[in-house]
């Protein structure tokens, strides 16, 4: 860490040695109280809505346009329309759903436990990655919900009072899923939303337009900034984040049970939970990185978002990274040292099967590029972080693929071996989640505070007087 | 609940005719009320109706009056309140016009609810099966054997199975077409007349019957009467199912036509000369029990020893001991050697066989000569009539004729040969001759050979008519198409292979009217009325007393029909000596035609099940395709891989290839296949039809159109070019290696003996993890435990239970394009594994239903429990709880689920809704299904032995798969019950779980196979 400092440029300001004690800044120089909400605020309330933001979110309405007709399409006729078939009977849904869910994971960690941990540098990522959760776990859901075969009768897996009186088969893992997202989903809601309030405040009071403060009022609940206020703000917020904390780890276990339970070769492995934990917050990070390169470059915040943010992200990105390396390789040493011999097959199905260039991307996008962070010029480079992030993304979502798809078309008897390959629906579905996830954060990124406001004035040199 | 409804809508309709009869009475009461000439809206004005004069003239009627009354008032409102609630009601409930009435008498002995079996026969080229079909409230619904029967011995083949399907095909001809306008019967009654009556002067010089080989004998009798009535007219028959070569190798040898009639019982030693004896033919059935009887190492003793020389991978190849793959043509030069070796006077062995060949010959030859009189040889429907006049001599050499073999009278009425009757009938109808030709069943114009040009001559015939199931291919050349009746729906009889004869008797009316061929001759006679029914009991003399015809009928057969052995013997000495057929030139391809596994020669082209049935050995559906050895097909650089949709279980993407062959060509895909003889391709025929039917449609090449009279079953010098297409065949499994898994299990019989144990050592057997070694209790089944055990041992992969399965439990067809996909919906699959030499392998077939295991995997991770354990050890299926999550099916070990993943039903064709199983749910989309041991079936038994106050007793249950066996293959029961014989299968050494050592505990267990190796040629 001193090593990175020592190699930056000295910093002028005399606030620095309040700000980061010999650190790189969490913040530009020069900011106060005020030109912090101006900046932040003006986004939402003064700045002229870019043209990018129009074009950008036009497309991404026609992806999320492409997902209404793919899921109608599919109530309509059914999940034949997608390419999964037997043995293959999970392929895109569940690939996209276990990669929507990791990226959300980001999120929570960085704003839970890192809150818990007090790493200020979070403020200003917290929260459109907490927005990022959650408009991720959106996505998610729809993928468990509409690759039933009767999606209208999901329902059936709450645990719900019925004349039937029949409960869900709670041994079953899709069950703990249920509860394990939905607690995930709520929490995730409420933790964004009550950071959000005092930031609403400051733009009900700031609004120019009468609707405006209307609903920015309405939304911010009263909240005048008492002492009260923000005694009971912190009590709540600090208890939500203590909630959050064990999800970060629950949601991608659960999910991993998913596999972990079935007896399918590839899938039947104890280590799963710990690495798919590792891979989530690894694909979480690399997604908050793909998007806060472009946001911080075209809302001009760099003075926010800084560099040691890129960094500080790369190399979790790095260390999740090494974990999940090492996962693969515990699960292909384990394979063989089981000496069992549908284990055994699997990673040789999946290094030298048909669909080994799946496998070797996989190794190539989640091992060997982000390998590249070692490097400072690397890690320091916004071009080269955005790329690399962009790849882990690809290698995440190849991750849930070789291990859905690649464990499924080769498992116990030969006769039933087979293969599967995506249709359009199957792109259409995917590529639609995608759509409305960048729709949500367009919205987001014009309708509210993209950077929490109030925490950013916290670690103001202002803010710390008194403090030492 | 319906019925009441409807009862309503009767009285509705009734009230509706009243108040219009009303009408016109009062219409007529009051002719004079108003002026012709004046000026009325409606007939009640006219007719002066003081309730319309009163609604005309006055805003309220005399009912508002009622308002004014406070008693009135309160009824008044009650009963608005009650029409309005009822207006609503009936609003909601369209009745149906239909009118439904209860049985006034109830017929006897049909209880709503309770299947009735009924005893039928079905006759394919010129040979009957003895069936006992389903019948549900008057629907046939499922098709079984007749135990009683020589034939069946209570199993069917995939033909049989699959009849029910052809019966409701909604493609069928449905209406009597004269050049495409439906006409009445009386039409084609007075058209047929005008002509026969143009006839009678000529005495029929112009009169011809084209049928299929015929085998009822009232049908032939009917023949034979219009024959004499007309004698210069002319009888020919061609029936590519039926078997020329046969008949004329008999002929050869006995200087007659005779049927032989084998005796696998009593064989010790059998030799199959490219005969699939297991997996078609008259007497299949028959024989695959009497093989498979022999086959039980338990038995060792008594185990038989099969030796197989075939071009084609056939099931039988596959069951064989020592299978060696040859060209057809070379076939004939490997018999006459083992003639030679095994004395058959004067046979001279030709051809210069190879080392390899030679050394087998040599053993085969020994191996049969240390048998006499306890040995078989058999000749195969493809190979040329001098081969079977050599199978007869050496079988009468080794003294076998009269014990292992017998024969008798032909079951064919009037045995021919086939291509020169149509020969003839061609030359006569080229030259002009032919009038009149009536052609009874079959497809000509698709299937005589192409160099015949049947169609062509066919359009110089003056009147043509046709009957058929189908509008097909001839029909579309015949003025006539008369919809024929289906052997479900018509009355006539038939014999089985052993003479045997069976009353056929319909289990429905005609659903579309249509005329079976003793109707249609009976037009032709001089009482163009009679019916079907009275027609066959005349021929029988049946007269008032019909105890015996009612015998018959319940019987399924007619006692003492079977023929007794003629006396002959073969001219072993013109046999031998006989001329060789001229052999193919080294290195010239050579091309096999034969009927296809599943579609025959394109009879069934429109039955789904059997399009959808993978074929044995090949597992193609819905196409056939240019079949080869991997050596020739990499020779002529023709390469097949798995497509990524689907992939092995579904998608092979295969080289197109054209097939020209003397001047005639054909596209179709080729498909290698291991242990098909090199230089050597074979199509089937009955696909590539043009017009079938929908489900025919687009289905494979069609064969035919290379297929001359001079090859009608093989011939050289075929000349295969590669197109540079592909071809999507549906295949559903492409990977036949067990990848050292101890999926079968196998070992030969020296290794039983010493050791019956044997059969579980080899790569990846591993035992079954201890019952101990788990947390949980062990539960304890205190009725019924289900359990069945199958003997790959005895699968001869007919698939007849895989047909027979989707028959009982209303499995959909789902088309080629999802089978491409890898969704294929059979809930019972025969898995076809090879092991040892990869040119000539040996095959095991291994049927896999649902293993209904104790510790079943699919259980634990459905989140809405909608797959659940019974207390008998079922793993039941609960559809309606069924949301479709698939993890059910991912988590099978042996991938026994099927999904629908589209709505696979067709809920809206009515003809298919009444052939369904009213005991089984019809699945729709987004639920998962599979075998549920028939519980069906299971329930049934426990109801009927509840009533009794007894448990069910062991065989009282069959699976419908265990019903259609004709193997023995499959053996369902109570494995509580030590004496049933499914605990004392799973009691035996041979048995194993498959994967047992997952500890999946499954109920269905198999017994593993013993080849019965000849030492001297070892494996």
């Amino acid at each position: 860490m001193n090593k990175v400092a020592e190699s930056l440029q000295p910093i002028e300001d005399p606030n620095q040695a309040v700000v980061g004690a010999g650190r790189p800044p969490v913040i530009a120089p020069g900011h106060t109280f005020g030109t912090v909400t101006d900046k932040i605020s003006a986004i939402v309330l003064t700045r002229k809505t870019p043209v990018g933001w129009y074009a950008g979110f036009g497309t991404a309405l026609l992806f999320t346009g492409l997902l209404l007709v793919s899921l109608t399409y599919l109530v309509v006729k059914g999940i034949g329309i997608w390419g999964n078939n037997i043995p293959v009977g999970w392929a895109f849904d569940i690939t996209n759903f276990v990669w929507w869910i990791g990226i959300g994971h980001a999120g929570t960690l960085i704003s839970a436990i890192l809150l818990l941990l007090k790493q200020t540098w979070r403020t200003s990522i917290n929260r459109f990655a907490e927005a990022m959760t959650l408009f991720a776990v959106s996505c998610a859901g729809i993928f468990p919900l509409f690759h039933t075969g009767r999606p209208w009768l999901a329902y059936w897996l709450f645990p719900y009072p019925n004349t039937m009186n029949i409960w869900p088969q709670f041994r079953s893992p899709l069950i703990w899923d249920v509860f394990a997202v939905s607690t995930y989903a709520t929490v995730s809601l409420l933790f964004w939303f009550v950071g959000l309030i005092p930031d609403l405040a400051t733009l009900r009071d700031r609004s120019q337009s009468k609707t405006g403060r209307v609903i920015y009022g309405m939304l911010a609940m009263g909240w005048r900034g008492s002492a009260h206020h923000w005694h009971r703000y912190e009590t709540a917020y600090l208890l939500l984040a203590g909630l959050a904390t064990p999800l970060v780890v629950s949601v991608h276990t659960v999910v991993s049970f998913d596999f972990a339970v079935g007896i399918v070769p590839g899938w039947h492995t104890t280590i799963f939970p710990p690495y798919f934990v590792a891979g989530a917050i690894y694909s979480g990070f690399a997604m908050v990185l793909t998007l806060a390169i472009p946001i911080r470059a075209v809302y001009n915040l760099e003075d926010f978002i800084t560099m040691r943010h890129l960094q500080n992200m790369a190399k979790v990105m790095l260390v999740t990274g090494l974990i999940v390396a090492y996962g693969y390789m515990t699960e292909a040493f384990i394979a063989w040292y089981s000496a069992d011999k549908y284990e055994g097959f699997v990673p040789m199905n999946r290094m030298f099967g048909p669909y080994a260039v799946y496998y070797w991307a996989l190794i190539l996008c989640n091992v060997v590029i982000p390998q590249l962070l070692w490097f400072k010029k690397i890690r320091t480079s916004v071009p080269s972080l955005f790329i690399i992030s962009l790849i882990v993304n690809v290698g995440m979502w190849l991750e849930r693929f070789v291990i859905i798809v690649l464990s499924l078309h080769r498992d116990f008897l030969p006769s039933s071996w087979g293969r599967y390959a995506p249709t359009f629906w199957d792109w259409s579905t995917f590529l639609g989640t995608i759509g409305l996830f960048l729709s949500l954060l367009f919205l987001f990124l014009r309708f509210l505070p993209m950077i929490s406001i109030f925490e950013m004035r916290t670690i103001l040199p202002e803010a710390k007087v008194g403090d030492e | 609940m319906n019925k009441n409804e409807q009862g309503s809508g009767l009285r509705a309709q009734g009230s509706a005719e009243t108040r219009q009869t009303g009408q016109a009475s009062a219409l007529s009461a009051q002719p004079s009320a108003l002026k012709g000439s004046e000026f009325w809206r409606t007939l009640e004005e006219r007719a002066g109706d003081p309730a319309f004069q009163e609604r005309l003239y006055n805003e309220f009627p005399s009912e508002i009056e009622a308002i004014t009354d406070p008693v009135a008032r309160r009824t008044f409102l009650k009963l608005m309140g009650a029409s309005l609630a009822l207006a609503g009601v009936t609003a909601c409930t369209k009745q149906p016009p239909e009118k439904i009435v209860p049985y006034v008498r109830q017929p006897e002995e049909l209880i709503p609810g309770r299947p009735l079996f009924y005893a039928t026969s079905m006759a394919v080229g010129g040979v009957a099966t003895g069936l006992l079909v389903e019948n549900h409230e008057g629907r046939p619904t499922k098709i079984e054997g007749n135990p009683l029967h020589p034939g069946s011995l209570g199993a069917t083949d995939v033909f049989a199975q699959a009849a029910i399907l052809g019966l409701y095909d909604p493609d069928r001809s449905q209406t009597l077409r004269n050049l495409g306008e439906i006409r009445p019967w009386s039409a084609y009654l007075g058209a047929i007349n005008a002509a026969l009556t143009a006839q009678k002067p000529l005495k029929g010089a112009g009169l011809r019957i084209l049928t299929e080989s015929v085998n009822s004998p009232t049908l032939a009798a009917q023949i034979r009467d219009l024959l004499s009535r007309f004698p210069s007219a002319k009888w020919h028959q061609w029936d590519p199912a039926s078997r020329d070569n046969i008949r004329a190798g008999a002929k050869l040898a006995f200087g007659e036509y005779v049927d032989a009639q084998y005796h696998f019982d009593q064989a010790d030693v059998i030799l199959s000369l490219d005969a699939d004896f297991l997996g078609a033919g008259p007497g299949g059935l028959r024989y695959a029990r009497d093989f498979s009887k022999r086959r039980r190492p338990e038995d060792a003793e008594h185990m038989n020893r099969l030796y197989a020389i075939e071009s084609m991978p056939t099931s039988t190849g596959a069951r064989a001991d020592h299978r060696l793959p040859m060209k057809p043509s070379a076939i004939e030069g490997a018999a006459r050697a083992i003639a030679a070796a095994a004395g058959v006077a004067g046979a001279r062995p030709t051809g210069a066989a190879q080392d390899k060949e030679q050394k087998w010959i040599a053993a085969v030859a020994k191996d049969l000569l240390g048998h006499r009189g306890r040995s078989l040889v058999i000749a195969g429907e493809s190979q040329p009539p001098a081969v079977h006049a050599i199978a007869h001599a050496m079988n009468q050499a080794l003294g076998n004729a009269g014990k292992t073999v017998v024969y008798t009278k032909t079951a064919e009425a009037e045995p021919v040969n086939q291509l020169e009757s149509i020969r003839d009938l061609v030359a006569d109808m080229n030259a002009g001759k032919v009038d009149l030709l009536v052609i009874i069943g079959g497809n000509p114009v698709y299937t005589a050979p192409a160099d015949l040009k049947f169609a062509d001559a066919l359009n110089k015939v003056q009147l043509r008519s046709h009957l058929s199931l189908y509008d097909d291919e001839t029909s579309a050349l015949c003025q006539w198409q008369i919809p024929e009746a289906h052997f479900l729906e018509a009355w006539s009889d038939a014999r089985a292979f052993d003479g045997t004869i069976s009353i056929v008797q319909p289990l429905i009316a005609p659903l579309y009217g249509g005329k079976s061929a003793h109707e249609v001759l009976a037009a032709m006679s001089d009482r163009p009325e009679r019916s079907g029914h009275d027609l066959v009991r005349d021929h029988w003399k049946i007269d008032k007393d019909d105890t015996a015809w009612r015998r018959w009928l319940h019987d399924g057969v007619m006692p003492n029909t079977a023929y007794a052995p003629a006396n002959v013997t073969a001219n072993a000495a013109a046999v031998g000596s006989g001329p060789m057929s001229p052999a193919t030139p080294a290195g010239a391809l050579e091309i096999s035609f034969r009927n296809d596994p599943s579609v025959l020669d394109g009879r069934f082209a429109n039955n789904g099940w059997l399009q959808e049935l993978p074929k044995p050995i090949t597992r193609l559906t819905w196409d056939n395709a240019v079949i080869t050895s991997p050596a020739t097909a990499a020779r002529l650089k023709g390469s097949e891989y798995p497509a990524f949709q689907g992939g092995e279980h579904g998608q092979i993407i295969a080289d197109v290839v054209e097939l020209k062959l003397q001047g005639r060509s054909v596209r179709g895909a080729m498909f290698a296949v291991v242990g098909h003889p090199d230089d050597c391709v074979t199509v089937h025929l009955g696909y590539g039809r043009s017009r079938g039917g929908r489900i025919a449609a687009g289905a494979g090449f069609n064969a035919n159109a290379i297929r001359t009279s001079s090859a009608l079953s093989f011939g050289s010098g075929v000349e295969l070019t590669k197109t540079g297409d592909t071809f999507s065949l549906a295949c559903t499994q492409y990977h036949h290696l067990m990848e050292g898994r101890g999926l079968v299990r196998a070992a030969t019989r020296e290794e039983y003996l010493r050791d019956p144990k044997s059969v579980h050592e080899g790569p990846g057997m591993e035992p079954p993890p201890p019952k101990t070694l788990t947390l949980y209790p062990e539960v304890k089944y205190d009725g019924y435990k289900w359990g069945m055990a199958i003997d790959v041992n005895a699968c001869i992969g007919c698939n007849a239970c895989v047909v027979g399965c989707q028959s009982e439990n209303n499995i959909p067809v789902i088309g080629k394009e999802q089978v491409l996909r890898g969704r294929e919906m059979h809930w019972l699959r025969v898995d076809t594994y090879y092991r040892g030499q990869a040119e000539n392998p040996e095959t095991y077939f291994q049927p896999v239903p649902c293993m209904q295991c104790e510790n079943a995997p699919c259980e634990v991770v459905c989140p809405v429990g909608a797959t659940a354990h019974s207390s008998e050890g079922l793993n039941d299926m609960v559809y309606n709880r069924c949301v479709g999550t698939r993890y059910c099916s991912d988590n099978c070990p042996y991938k026994v689920r099927r999904f629908n993943f589209l709505l696979y039903q067709d809920f809206d064709t009515p003809a298919l809704k009444l052939g369904r199983n009213p005991d089984v749910t019809v699945r729709s989309r987004g639920v998962m299904e599979k075998c549920t041991y028939c519980v069906q079936r299971i329930n049934a038994a426990k109801i009927d032995s509840e009533k009794a106050d007894r448990k069910v007793r062991d065989g009282e249950i069959k699976t419908a798969c265990e019903q259609a066996c004709p193997a023995d293959a499959i053996v369902f029961g109570n494995l509580n019950d030590p004496e049933s014989r499914v605990a004392k299968l799973q009691a035996e050494t041979r048995n194993y779980a498959l994967l047992a050592e997952l500890n999946t505990r499954p109920r269905t267990t198999y017994l593993a196979a013993v080849r019965n190796v000849n030492p001297e040629l070892g494996e």
